[in-house]
């Protein structure tokens, strides 16, 4: 394990009770990284993230963030890092400077250098002529500005963003990542970010994707389609099971079952596809062929869909 | 497993070299009281309703219970009930409104706010002291409006005439010791609002145990004799509270003769009071800031 990572953790698991929330994670997540933690709702990425913003403590195996360990140095972690909640966590009834100005006051900054840090941040995020609204009149993607503002007042080293695009317009995500990754440029400040989104997983410079609690995949959006050989060839059909045996005699694939659809992943798709519509012409009903998304990587590695394991 | 390939390394605390690693005391402690009372004044029904209820309930239980009223062998034989009920009323305005600032903990744990204060460098007795500290400013602010306002109703007819008269020596202790009290009262309802998920689980808490404990606190009726009754009294610490508060209002006046010969309905004295409420209130806190201190998943919410 390097010294110099923003994030180590090993040997991580975490329970509620009966549930068993994180099973034996093992990552780390570089300086100067935008790390993406990609998984479905209920897959554990939560709680990692309430154990790396020092409120969850470590049941077993070790957290490092910043290079302090989290159960013994929550306070020194709390100075360096900025977070950013899921749920908002603005006072609706203050204006957009007051909040700012009640969280430099935690920070413990006041004076000139907190007048100068806030107007900075207000006006390097846009909020410059909303100062003086309240924040119950912003709109989402405004809020969620004014949340990552108050997040970036202390010069954090690490910023712990969870899901950020929530409630935000295509247009007001597109313009959040984009500053994200002036900021990381500028700044050479981490980004660890939460998502159940796939085109926010994209733009991460490395992802790791969770399932029930579990590490299934580590590292960039390539790497990761990468490892799914060539073209993926999604059938749909009246009777999976039986269409399933028929391919496997024939072509000498084992196609995977993804709820009623089948899924092959295979090198010269078009080819395949070809011939597999002129062997089952009334069995097959859709047929897609496809290059890998990072979903086929889920699929592939977890063996169901992305929003199955959200539904269970 | 993989290391990525173009990344500007940075060591960790680079960008946050300016920041002396020290956990700022009272700057948070001003902010979120600062925030507490912000809050307060842009609820305008707030205010109004905290304020009103109690003054209603004073003039309606006042005449109502006036003529079955009888004086405690403390007190002098003329005072009516509504000027015994006078300082109980004042208890009664600390205790709700201390009481119902805490239900903004279970707010702000819900809207999120309160996480953002959790991850925040703070050690956990700024957030107990912070929260604690507008709480005991907005109900000191109301009581002591009651207690001026409240005789001043003489003139309208609503109240009797009464035998306070506030000196500026009793008027200072007075106000210390309603401060007191509701620093006290303020913590005891962070305790029951901290773990506390919904507003309604609070409401249920309110109407069989801090409604109760006001009732029960000689500010409504008098201790009797003896019975069981008696004992609850003499058992609750806001007896003290109400107590203590009572002697202060009638510190130059004759009218409370404080009873010297220890029987079971004499009012329990000055020093009493201020003892049990100091016990009251550091129990209250201590308890705030440990169950504050805990890193449960109840904070994860």
């Amino acid at each position: 394990m390097s010294a110099s990572a923003a994030i180590a953790v090993q040997g991580l698991t975490h329970r509620y009770g009966d549930h068993q929330a994180l099973r034996d994670l093992e990552f780390q997540v570089e300086c100067g990284e935008i790390f993406g933690l990609l998984g479905p709702n209920g897959g554990g990425k939560t709680t990692l993230f309430r154990i790396l913003s020092t409120l969850l403590p470590v049941q077993e195996g070790t957290a490092c963030v910043l290079g302090f360990d989290v159960n013994n140095k929550p306070s020194e972690i709390r100075f360096r890092i900025g977070v950013t909640f899921q749920a908002p966590s603005l006072d609706a009834k203050l204006t957009v400077r007051e909040n700012l100005i009640h969280q430099a006051h935690l920070y413990g900054l006041s004076g000139s250098t907190m007048r100068t840090r806030i107007d900075d941040r207000l006006q390097r995020l846009g909020l410059g002529e909303r100062a003086h609204d309240r924040v119950e009149s912003l709109s989402g993607g405004l809020k969620r500005r004014v949340e990552i503002a108050k997040g970036l007042l202390h010069d954090p080293a690490l910023l712990l963003l969870d899901e950020p695009s929530t409630g935000l317009d295509p247009g007001a995500r597109h313009d959040l990542w984009q500053y994200l990754q002036r900021l990381r440029s500028e700044t050479g400040v981490t980004v660890l970010v939460a998502t159940h989104l796939m085109d926010e997983a994209e733009r991460c410079d490395r992802l790791a994707i969770l399932d029930a609690g579990q590490l299934v995949a580590l590292g960039t959006p390539d790497e990761l389609r990468q490892s799914i050989g060539g073209d993926c060839i999604t059938i749909g059909c009246r009777n999976a099971d039986d269409l399933s045996g028929m391919i496997a005699d024939r072509f000498a694939v084992q196609p995977k079952r993804v709820g009623d659809n089948l899924r092959i992943e295979r090198e010269d798709g078009h080819e395949f596809l070809r011939d597999l519509v002129a062997a089952f012409p009334d069995d097959v009903t859709t047929v897609s062929l496809g290059k890998p998304t990072l979903e086929d990587v889920f699929i592939d590695r977890t063996g169901h869909r992305f929003w199955e394991a959200e539904a269970e | 497993m993989s290391t990525p390939t173009s990344v500007e390394t940075s060591p960790p605390a680079a960008t946050s070299r300016e920041l002396k690693p020290r956990a700022a005391f009272w700057l948070p402690i001003w902010t979120l009281t600062w925030r507490e009372l912000v809050r307060f004044f842009r609820q305008r029904t707030r205010v109004v309703g905290a304020l009103g209820q109690p003054i209603i309930f004073w003039i309606l239980f006042g005449a109502g219970l006036h003529g079955t009223f009888q004086a405690p062998s403390w007190a002098a034989e003329s005072m009516s009930y509504q000027e015994y009920f006078f300082p109980g009323v004042a208890v009664m305005i600390l205790m709700f409104t201390a009481i119902f600032s805490t239900i903004s903990i279970i707010e702000d744990r819900r809207e999120g706010f309160l996480q953002g204060v959790l991850v925040a460098p703070i050690s956990r007795l700024s957030l107990v002291l912070g929260k604690l500290c507008g709480g005991t400013v907005l109900a000191v602010l109301q009581a002591v409006l009651f207690i001026a306002v409240g005789p001043l109703l003489f003139f309208l007819g609503l109240a009797p005439s009464m035998q306070i008269e506030f000196t500026l020596t009793s008027a200072a202790l007075s106000l210390a010791f309603v401060t007191l009290l509701a620093f006290t009262l303020t913590a005891l309802g962070y305790m029951i609002a901290w773990p506390m998920d919904s507003t309604q689980g609070f409401h249920a808490i309110m109407s069989v145990f801090l409604m109760p404990m006001w009732l029960l606190s000689g500010a409504f009726f008098p201790a009797g004799e003896s019975g069981w009754l008696s004992w609850v009294i003499r058992l609750n610490p806001l007896t003290y509270g109400v107590a203590g508060l009572r002697r202060l209002m009638y510190w130059n006046s004759s009218s409370l003769h404080g009873v010297t010969d220890a029987s079971s309905e004499s009012l329990p004295s000055l020093t009493l009071c201020l003892l049990v409420t100091c016990v009251f209130c550091f129990a209250c806190v201590g308890m705030s800031v440990w169950l504050t201190g805990r890193r449960t998943s109840k904070d994860s919410r």
